[in-house]
């Protein structure tokens, strides 16, 4: 089985902040990390992998040092890496960028699957995956929570909130994937060593033969109206997050850490 | 070297981001519980970070000594105690076996032990032999073909879960410290038992015990090296043990400046920020340049040893230096706390304690001048 994984580099999105006159995000000191979710569609892979064999190719499209995204994946043990980088490419929104990683299927060729992650922590539109499936015209199965493949079928739990879709698709077909689908395994030294030695390639539009008006700014539609940051009525507020008990043992430890408690 | 090629500051960053996710979490529990964090060891051994330097023919990962350290020091940034269990079963059991085992020895314990499939041990010091190793009393008598070894060790790193010892026994006391050799021994070796875990000032987890020997019937397939050689074997195994160490205090030291960072950053007195006085800059700029200093000593003798020049000297004062600045670091992190720094809610108290320790094992900060004189050639 041959599976593709999509990964995208983003800033630390704990690190933030934007310029409050331009609305720009602010770059500078910024750490870049793979894409949390996209860990979970590596993992997925390789889990596949080790159970039907095959190999995983992880694609990513960016800047020259978007390159560490798939340092990392070759890390985890994926075994190939494409980098799509060109200046023409900046500026893509999901329409753009889902035509460009689409024609990098195509030149890959003879896939079974494609993974990604369910959304990026960068620009949040869970589009990308869904877009792709659109532009090669394969199945897709968005907001997986469980993922197998059976004869020729990849079958998955749609996570809807509190409800669970189970739902299945004809190979080629395309994933994407949440959070709570496994535990992304660290990037082991074995594999860091090896993947200097590993297939590596960077193609650009024109080794993609991409249409130039549909990629980057040409190629995008859509525009950004305007960036703002939310007005903090209160400094101090602090958000919980997760299962109920969770969030109940933050909350004390923190009045504990505050000396409250 | 004074930079770390792409290939390290990945294995450096996956080193990180475990110890970040895996070992910190557990650090102040295991600590107040003495509790030995055996889940850990299976996950670094899923990882392949339990024979890091050991080649892959061995069931190791084939990493370098620099890649090695990078390992030790990101697991003592956050926990002490997670460092030293690794640092002991690589340097101090695997290393020897590597170097001085026989094939046979390699296969049958050298290669689960890189997998992490067993834990490693070392046995040198006895309760009359600390500094002076040469006053061995366990004595290994050699009966047909195998050897019966009685005796005791104490101070032994990760001793009741540990499945394979490195130990250490006269087997001609007339010959002195050439009369010392070295066997491989199994645990639930019929008259072999552990002691209880001694209750220690630091690195409270790592379960320190005495070993008893009584009649202990070892195969002479079982010795490793020739007989003899024991002593040799057991100082080139701590040259390679000092880096080790070197390294684990390089991360105490980097650990507790780090979380006195974030500290004085946070905390208002006097209506200021305490990272806004300059007693405290100054202060923190004097710990991390020591740090880096005693980072750059370990890194040269790590780089030594990986280039195969002689590194004893090196490795002596990489251990000297990073040990007594761990222990200068961590008192400075804890003044800088003030008050909520001697309390058990901030992880620096721990780091004092467990800091100290780094200036005794493994060779006191006083038997490294020794090497390091010896070395200069000062008589």
């Amino acid at each position: 089985m041959k599976i593709l994984v999509y990964v995208k580099q983003v800033p630390d999105t704990d690190d933030v902040r934007l310029d409050p006159k331009t609305g720009n995000l602010l770059r500078e000191g910024v750490k870049s990390i793979l894409n949390p979710l996209d860990a979970n569609a590596i993992e997925a892979a390789l889990q596949l992998r080790e159970k039907h064999g095959g190999t995983v190719a992880a694609v990513c499209m960016g800047p020259p040092q978007a390159e560490e995204a798939l340092k990392k994946a070759l890390g985890m043990g994926c075994d190939e890496a494409y980098l799509l980088s060109d200046r023409a490419f900046g500026g893509a929104d999901t329409l753009a960028t889902s035509y460009t990683l689409a024609k990098a299927a195509e030149k890959i060729g003879e896939y079974d699957l494609l993974l990604f992650g369910r959304h990026a922590i960068d620009g949040d539109t869970a589009q990308t995956g869904p877009a792709v499936a659109a532009q090669l015209g394969i199945p897709q199965i968005t907001l997986a929570g469980s993922i197998s493949v059976e004869d020729g079928w990849v079958c998955c739990d749609r996570m809807l909130g509190d409800m669970r879709q189970r739902v299945r698709a004809k190979l080629p077909a395309a994933v994407t994937v949440c959070g709570d689908i496994n535990k992304p395994r660290y990037a082991t030294p074995i594999n860091i060593m090896k993947a200097s030695k590993k297939p590596r390639s960077t193609w650009n539009a024109a080794d993609l033969g991409c249409e130039a008006s549909r990629i980057g700014v040409p190629g995008s539609p859509s525009s950004t109206k305007g960036l703002f940051e939310p007005e903090k009525h209160n400094a101090d507020t602090v958000y919980f997050t997760g299962e109920l008990d969770a969030m109940i043992k933050a909350f004390a430890d923190m009045l504990q850490s505050e000396h409250i408690i | 070297m004074f930079k770390l090629d792409d290939e390290h500051l990945q294995l450096q960053a996956t080193f990180r981001e475990f110890a970040e996710n895996e070992v910190k979490p557990l650090a102040k529990e295991i600590d107040e519980s003495e509790r030995f964090p055996i889940e850990t060891i299976e996950k670094m051994a899923a990882m392949g970070m339990m024979g890091l330097p050991i080649p892959e023919a061995y069931g190791g990962s084939g990493l370098d000594q620099m890649g090695y350290v990078l390992a030790v020091e990101e697991l003592a940034k956050v926990c002490a105690t997670t460092s030293i269990i690794l640092s002991a079963h690589t340097s101090l059991c695997c290393w020897p076996i590597l170097k001085f085992g026989t094939e046979e020895q390699k296969q049958k314990y050298l290669v689960p032990l890189a997998r992490g499939e067993k834990i490693g041990a070392f046995a040198l010091t006895e309760p009359a032999a600390g500094t002076d190793a040469s006053m061995q009393q366990s004595s290994a008598i050699l009966e047909g073909d195998h050897y019966v070894l009685n005796g005791s060790k104490i101070f032994i790193t990760s001793a009741p879960y540990a499945d394979v010892f490195i130990v250490f026994a006269m087997t001609d006391k007339e010959q002195g410290t050439r009369g010392i050799t070295a066997f491989i021994l199994e645990k639930g070796m019929p008259g072999f038992t552990v002691g209880k875990p001694e209750n220690k000032m630091g690195l409270r987890a790592s379960a320190t015990c005495e070993l008893f020997f009584d009649n202990v019937s070892v195969p002479m397939e079982n010795r490793l090296g020739d007989e003899g050689r024991g002593f040799r074997i057991a100082m080139a195994t701590l040259d390679g043990g000092r880096i080790g160490v070197a390294a684990q205090s390089v991360g105490i030291a980097q650990g507790a400046i780090d979380e006195t960072v974030k500290y004085t950053s946070e905390r208002i007195q006097f209506g200021r920020r305490i990272s806004q006085f300059q007693n405290t800059q100054f202060t923190l700029a004097d710990m991390q340049t020591r740090t880096d200093a005693a980072r750059l000593l370990m890194w040269r003798a790590a780089d030594a040893e990986t280039n195969n020049d002689p590194y004893s000297h090196f490795a002596a004062m990489a251990k000297l230096f990073s040990a007594e600045n761990a222990s200068y670091v961590t008192n400075r992190a804890v003044q800088l706390f003030g008050g909520y720094g001697y309390t058990k809610e901030y992880p620096v108290e721990r780091m004092m304690r467990d800091a100290k320790v780094t200036e005794i094992y493994e060779g006191t900060s006083e038997v490294q001048r020794m090497v390091v004189s010896g070395w200069m050639g000062v008589k």
